[in-house]
């Protein structure tokens, strides 16, 4: 396969700075976030719990919206292989 | 290559044709010794007709080689987009595919009984055609035949020949030679070029043993078109897993001659046989439009689909355009649509090529750039093929998301991707272009498709033409540039009052020259006119650097 002719157009501001993924704590009740993210899974089926996992992450993805931080953190989240 | 079929089959008359254009003529050629023609097209469908009509109307004699002797039955493409018929309409043949078309803005997409959302193309106002007109096949290849014909009255050096099957192919140094098969017997003919338009399944692609690499996706379709005069609003309508079961997604488009194109994702284990068993036909589109609705089974057929390219869409002195150099699924219409693009890039390019004006290599950009094009349509067309038949459980269960999403949130509607319908690509990085211009737009910059604006006496698009142009705005320049053996006219404009204008080619800028190619994509452009730039973007438009 031949080279296409350029890659995707990042915008300008984007090039030359480094993904902005906080891998800090950042969470200011990391325990009360946690047994809310178990709770809303209760009395949901596994299949249900799988299926409002894949809107969460997608709601996130949104907020989010930065192409680069989303990358990062797939590739932080991805087991090693 | 050159071995001959030991048993060659008389090609005959097909049965199931639309419409016969061209019988079978005896031509002198088959008496002489292989003469030569400066173009031989190969393949007498949407995009070898169109190549030939831009080659004849450019006064570059052409001979189209077709193993039928007309159009065949099926609607099979059905959506037009605004760049082919942009395209059609430089070459004389879009008028009555817009009378004939049908328009269409509104789309719904569904899924199992909801109705999730509805989307409107919204077409930007000043351009003389519509996002996209349904057309069946059929027709638009009448109209580039009907529009052939006229020019060929009035002196355009076309010839198409009805059943003449190109059996073997020698690619030489400085020519192509063919065996053709015809009711008369064989013959020989020889082609300075060769454009093969040959189609996805391309028999010449075969006898030069070229590989056609891709992703072949494991699903089948079926198409039901049935005509019917219920009262359905023309809008697409599409329906993710659909409550009425005919399949696992399905699609609803209407096109003229009230023909309705129905699509059903049947899945991969099918028996396509006992599929296409008209009752077994009726049983699902009866479950999708109800019981109470009377239609007529006008056209049916299963596909499968893949993605794929040649490597190289030049081989030396063949060409290969359309289908037979990329194939993509159909979600996006970026089928023909990117075959019509393909002629539009690459006619004049051969045209100066065969006049001397420009070496060789010039074609070599058609390469680069319509590979790019046909790596983005492939890239559009398999993602949005993975949306509709997610892969693994996993992909279905995101699928899924977005769609329960869809209902309630806009953000969630931009994921769902039913097809992102074909736009034409910008050729950026390509070697033909020259400067661009700093605080210009962005959606003109060197390598786009200029887009069509109103202007005083019609449209910009027809203004334009097909040479070379140097666009003006609100700048001084000559109005005629010879350089390079090329005449460049200029088209003098005044975003003065034009809005269009001024948003698409100016910006915040007061003035700007753009250099515009035959094929209407941009070259380079300034802020001002400066002879000495404008002979040296037009040397690298050329190939000639």
């Amino acid at each position: 396969m031949t080279k296409p002719l350029s890659g995707p157009r990042w915008p300008a501001r984007w090039r030359w700075s480094e993904p902005m993924l906080t891998l800090t704590p950042n969470l200011s009740n990391p325990d009360e976030s946690y047994a809310r993210l178990i709770a809303a899974h209760e009395e949901l089926s596994e299949a249900e719990s799988h299926a409002m996992n894949a809107r969460l992450v997608l709601i996130l993805m949104n907020h989010i919206g930065d192409e680069r931080v989303l990358a990062a953190a797939m590739a932080v989240a991805r087991p090693e292989r | 290559m050159t071995a001959p079929i030991a048993t060659p089959e008389i090609p005959a008359q097909r049965q199931n044709l639309a419409f016969t254009l061209y019988p079978y003529v005896k031509s002198p050629d088959q008496e002489a010794v292989a003469r030569r023609h400066p173009v031989v097209v190969v393949g007498a469908g949407p995009i070898g007709l169109a190549a030939a009509l831009d080659l004849g109307r450019q006064g570059v004699p052409v001979l189209v080689l077709d193993d039928n002797e007309g159009i065949g039955e099926g609607s099979r493409a059905i959506c037009f987009s605004k760049r082919a018929l942009e395209i059609c309409d430089r070459l004389g043949a879009a008028g009555p595919m817009l009378e004939k078309g049908v328009v269409w803005n509104l789309g719904k997409v569904f899924h199992d009984d909801r109705l999730l959302y509805e989307f409107n193309l919204l077409p930007e106002a000043g351009h003389a055609f519509p996002a996209f007109i349904n057309l069946q096949q059929p027709y638009f290849e009448k109209f580039l035949h009907d529009t052939i014909v006229a020019v060929q009255a009035a002196g355009a050096p076309i010839e198409i020949r009805g059943c003449n099957r190109v059996e073997a192919v020698t690619p030489r140094t400085d020519h192509v030679a063919l065996d053709v098969m015809t009711p008369d017997g064989p013959y020989r003919v020889e082609a300075d070029w060769l454009i093969a338009c040959d189609g996805a399944r391309s028999p010449l692609r075969g006898m030069l043993g070229l590989g056609f690499e891709g992703r072949v996706f494991e699903d089948n379709f079926l198409i039901a078109d049935v005509r019917m005069t219920a009262d359905f609003p023309t809008e697409r309508w599409f329906w993710f897993e659909p409550h009425f079961k005919s399949g696992a997604s399905a699609l609803l488009h209407k096109q003229p001659d009230d023909v309705w194109r129905i699509d059903f994702q049947l899945g991969w284990d099918i028996d396509r046989k006992a599929e296409l068993e008209p009752a077994r036909v009726r049983a699902r589109v009866d479950a999708m439009l109800g019981p109470e609705v009377e239609y007529e089974l006008v056209w049916t057929s299963i596909y499968t689909f893949q993605c794929r390219r040649m490597e190289r869409f030049r081989q030396g002195r063949v060409i290969f355009a359309g289908d037979a150099a990329h194939q993509v699924s159909p979600f996006g219409a970026r089928g023909a649509n990117s075959g019509i693009q393909d002629v539009d890039n690459l006619c004049w390019k051969l045209k100066l090529v065969l006049e001397g004006m420009a070496p060789e290599r010039l074609l070599d950009s058609y390469d680069a750039e319509r590979v790019h094009g046909a790596d983005e349509n492939i890239l559009n067309s398999t993602r949005a093929t993975d949306f509709i038949t997610p892969k693994t459980p996993v992909s279905k269960l995101f699928r899924n998301a977005v769609l329960d999403l869809a209902a309630t949130q806009p953000f969630a509607r931009s994921i769902v991707n039913s097809g992102r319908l074909s736009v034409p690509c910008t050729y950026d990085g390509s070697s033909l272009n020259g400067p661009d211009c700093e605080n210009l737009p962005a959606r003109t910059r060197p390598g786009s498709p200029v887009p069509d604006a109103p202007v005083a006496d019609g449209w910009l698009l027809q203004a334009l033409g097909g040479g070379f142009t140097l666009m003006t705005f609100d700048a001084e320049a000559p109005e005629v540039i010879k350089a390079h053996g090329v005449i460049v006219r200029r088209l003098a404009l005044t975003a003065t009052g034009n809005a269009a204008l001024q948003a698409r080619f100016l910006g915040e800028a007061p003035a700007a020259v753009y250099l515009i190619r035959p094929d209407q994509h941009v070259a380079a452009r300034w802020s001002r006119y400066d002879e000495t730039a404008v002979r040296a973007a037009l040397a690298r438009a050329l190939a000639l650097e």
